[in-house]
């Protein structure tokens, strides 16, 4: 299984693509990328997301070679390109604003980067129809920019920028411009089309939902630097910062001090049945407990070897992000989802993994439980990322291990699911989603209901507090 | 629809008279029979054949096309390059400076104009002729070519450049291939505006021309001074008909392309 997955990133031996090596690149005083080491491999589909101002196109630009870095090496296929100009490089870009040449029909637009290289004409004119089938343009081919639609001139962008074939396509805000239903179609035809040609994409979006849906891996930037880089669901469900966290859907943030759990039963133990096993509902939940080396598909010993050996010495903390791995699925999460509202046949606390942090959140509340934490967060300050779907809200107390008592303010009906904002005892607002599997009339919970909301003691993510 | 208000309709009547009337009076005139410029002597065209008679005038006009062509060409080319280079350069120290006396002449006085340029010609030892006043057109007029291609180039998307160049051109051949074309519509209005600065400059011309190089404007300004005679009339009025069609023409070209790449990007939308 493991070796249809795509991954390079977790093979040492795989040679990136690009490679930026410490590269900052500065706007008189501003620094807009600040000391920036990253690879992207070969065929990724790799999304560069963050908040505006970022330097997401700032650092597009540095590839495309409208700007050149003040420090560092930008590196393609191994050489360094950091100096050669935008016209003699392999990489060609797709503009946010698709830059189409309005005097140019839809043909001789494609047909531009093609005639700059001086091919033999038919061969040219082979290459565009083939980018015109490829992009369903055909029929307008000989329509100007100004004569077809949004959805069509984005098409021919991407056309154009593909034309040649380059071993690096970037893609700023490709999908900016369209409405919502047509940018959907319009992912799925990115992927389709990467996925066609074998070509690198980098993405740059705004949209969290649109990195997750089109990447391979997706690196949240903050203020010129990479603060995350990872699977899509890695970066949903294992943050490894508040900011990534909150920056990447909703999430609750509860903030405390954190307590290192006993270990009384050491973890190897736990992952053997249980001394006395329950029916269980669910065959895996016995083994729901740390077992993370079978949650990811991991590298042999020896990458493992090399990759601990040689390369984390090197490229130090942007390589210790790449090993985080998925929580361990957790059982009591799968009858919550199915009947949200009822009181779910709740694990018996000695279900509860032991180690891990106990999180002291309020004067006279009781400790979260967050079986997944990190012991040596012991004693600092932390903050409890919790996904609102992750949280169950029931009118009497279920059996959980973590239980929250609250008023509700707030419920934001959106279709399929419900959001539910919860004011917790203690004055913390708690969003907890459950899906409107009842038709609406026959919810019970409304606003001022007392509720109980309930997580599991690995529903959250436990963060250093920033 | 707004009321009709005798306020309005005098103000218009007014305005209009005020620019309209001399021409109105001088095109009339042109077709006096009388050689009298105030006294109505019935319909005749004689003048406009005896002006076409006039050998003097019509060497003026030969001389005035010839010098309008070459200046306005030549301040275009250097009006444009001078555009693009204060639009793209983007910031160096100076270039407040730079620019700003790239302007300066359009408010210079032409007196001053003309002077320095004679000044300047006879310095380096320049005969007076064709190509002294050509000179001294483009030296003023490029300034307008350059203040109409920059207010162009000002909002020419600038990624378009940047694709051409992405896409294996240099830099060269994303100018001549994409931004020239584009530009293009601001570049004949620069053109076309110096070609007709040129055609009516009297000051200017007066200082740099020399024996041979008459231009139609000195022409007609010390035939005036010897008495206004109809054939200056039907001179004028020639000259007024010529941008009258050309002026209506252009406008009409424009408004009919204009409409015309509304509906096509109507339609655009409708297939999307
Ligand atoms: N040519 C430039 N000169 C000065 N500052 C710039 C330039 N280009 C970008 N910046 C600054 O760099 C920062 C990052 O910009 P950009 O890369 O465009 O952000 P993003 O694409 O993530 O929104 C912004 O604060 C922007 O103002
Ligand atoms: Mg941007």
């Amino acid at each position: 299984m493991a070796e249809s997955v795509f991954a390079p990133w977790n093979d040492p031996e795989a040679k990136p693509l690009i490679q930026f090596k410490g590269v900052t690149k500065r706007f008189g005083d501003f620094t807009a990328i600040d000391d920036l080491t990253q690879n992207i491999y070969e065929r990724e589909f790799f999304a560069l997301l963050g908040p505006s101002g970022c330097g997401k196109t700032t650092l597009m630009r540095m590839l495309a070679g409208f700007e050149e870095p003040t420090e560092g090496q930008i590196l393609l296929n191994g050489v360094d390109i950091g100096h050669v100009p935008p016209n003699k490089r392999a990489v060609n870009m797709m503009f946010q604003s698709y830059a189409l040449f309005p005097h140019l029909s839809v043909y001789d637009n494609i047909a531009f980067g093609l005639r700059r290289e001086k091919k033999p004409k038919d061969e040219i004119h082979a290459r565009v129809k083939e980018m015109l089938r490829l992009t369903r343009l055909d029929r307008f081919a000989q329509r100007k920019p100004h004569q077809i639609s949004g959805g069509q001139r984005q098409r021919v962008a991407l056309a154009r920028s593909l034309a040649k074939a380059p071993k690096l396509l970037l893609l700023d805000e490709p999908l900016g411009a369209l409405d919502k239903k047509l940018r959907e179609e319009t992912q799925f035809e990115l992927m389709d089309i990467q996925e066609k040609t074998g070509t690198t994409f980098i993405i740059v979006t705004h949209d969290q939902e649109e990195a997750m849906t089109v990447a391979s891996r997706v690196a949240v930037m903050d203020e010129g630097r990479i603060v995350q880089v990872a699977t899509p669901d890695v970066i949903y469900e294992a943050p490894n910062s508040v900011y990534v966290a909150d920056f990447i859907g909703d999430v609750n943030l509860i903030r405390g001090t954190a307590r290192a759990r006993p270990t009384d039963t050491p973890p190897e133990t736990v992952a053997k049945p249980e001394p006395e096993p329950k029916p269980a509902p669910a065959p895996r939940e016995t083994a729901s407990a740390p077992a993370p080396e079978r949650a990811a598909p991991q590298p042999n010993t020896l990458g493992r070897a090399l990759h601990d050996k040689l390369l984390s010495p090197i490229f130090g903390k942007w390589l210790e992000d790449e090993p985080r791995r998925l929580p361990p699925p957790t059982a009591p999460e799968a009858p919550r989802a199915a009947a949200p509202e009822t009181t779910a046949p709740s694990p018996q606390p000695q279900d509860i993994p032991p180690g891990g942090l106990e999180i002291d959140w309020s004067e006279g509340q009781a400790a979260i439980i967050a079986a997944n934490g990190d012991p040596a967060l012991d004693g600092e300050k932390v903050v409890l990322a919790l996904r609102p779907e992750k949280l169950g809200i029931a009118k009497t107390r279920p059996q959980a291990p973590n239980t929250l008592k609250g008023k509700v303010i707030d419920i934001a009906y959106l279709g399929n699911i419900s959001t539910y904002h919860v004011e917790i005892e203690g004055g913390v607002m708690v969003k907890a989603q459950a899906a409107n599997t009842r038709r609406i009339a026959r919810r019970d919970i409304t606003w001022e209901d007392e509720v109980w909301l309930s997580f599991t003691a690995t529903a959250g993510v436990v963060l250093k507090d920033e | 629809m707004r009321r009709f208000s005798w306020f309005n309709a005098t103000s218009l009547t007014l305005g209009f008279a005020f620019l309209y009337l001399p021409m109105i009076l001088l095109v009339v005139y042109s077709f006096n029979e009388s050689r009298l410029v105030t006294v109505w002597a019935g319909f005749s065209t004689k003048w406009y054949g005896e002006l076409l008679q006039n050998e003097e005038f019509l060497d003026a006009a030969w001389v005035t096309l010839k010098v309008a062509f070459f200046s306005s060409t030549i301040a275009t080319v250097l009006g444009t390059m001078a555009a693009y280079v204060m639009i793209r350069a983007g910031r160096f120290p100076g270039r407040t400076l730079f620019s700003g006396m790239i302007y300066a002449p359009l408010v210079m006085p032409e007196v001053i104009t003309g002077l320095s340029l004679l000044l300047l010609f006879i310095g380096i030892g320049l005969d007076r002729g064709v190509l002294t006043v050509v000179l001294a057109h483009t030296t003023f007029s490029m300034c307008y070519v350059s203040v109409v291609v920059s207010s162009r180039l000002s909002t020419f998307d600038q990624a378009l450049e940047e694709a051409a160049l992405d896409l294996g051109a240099s830099p060269f051949e994303s100018f001549t291939l994409i931004t020239l074309p584009i530009i293009a519509p601001a570049v004949i209005s620069g053109w076309l505006l110096a070609f007709t600065l040129s055609l009516d400059d009297l000051v200017i011309a007066s200082f740099t021309t020399g024996p041979g190089a008459t231009t139609l404007p000195i022409k007609v300004f010390s035939a005036v001074r010897l008495g206004v005679s109809p054939e200056i009339n039907a001179l004028s009025t020639l000259l007024i008909s010529i941008v009258t069609v050309g002026v209506i023409t252009a406008s009409l070209v424009s408004k009919r392309a204009a409409v015309q790449r509304r509906r096509e990007e109507q339609a655009a939308q409708r297939t999307a």
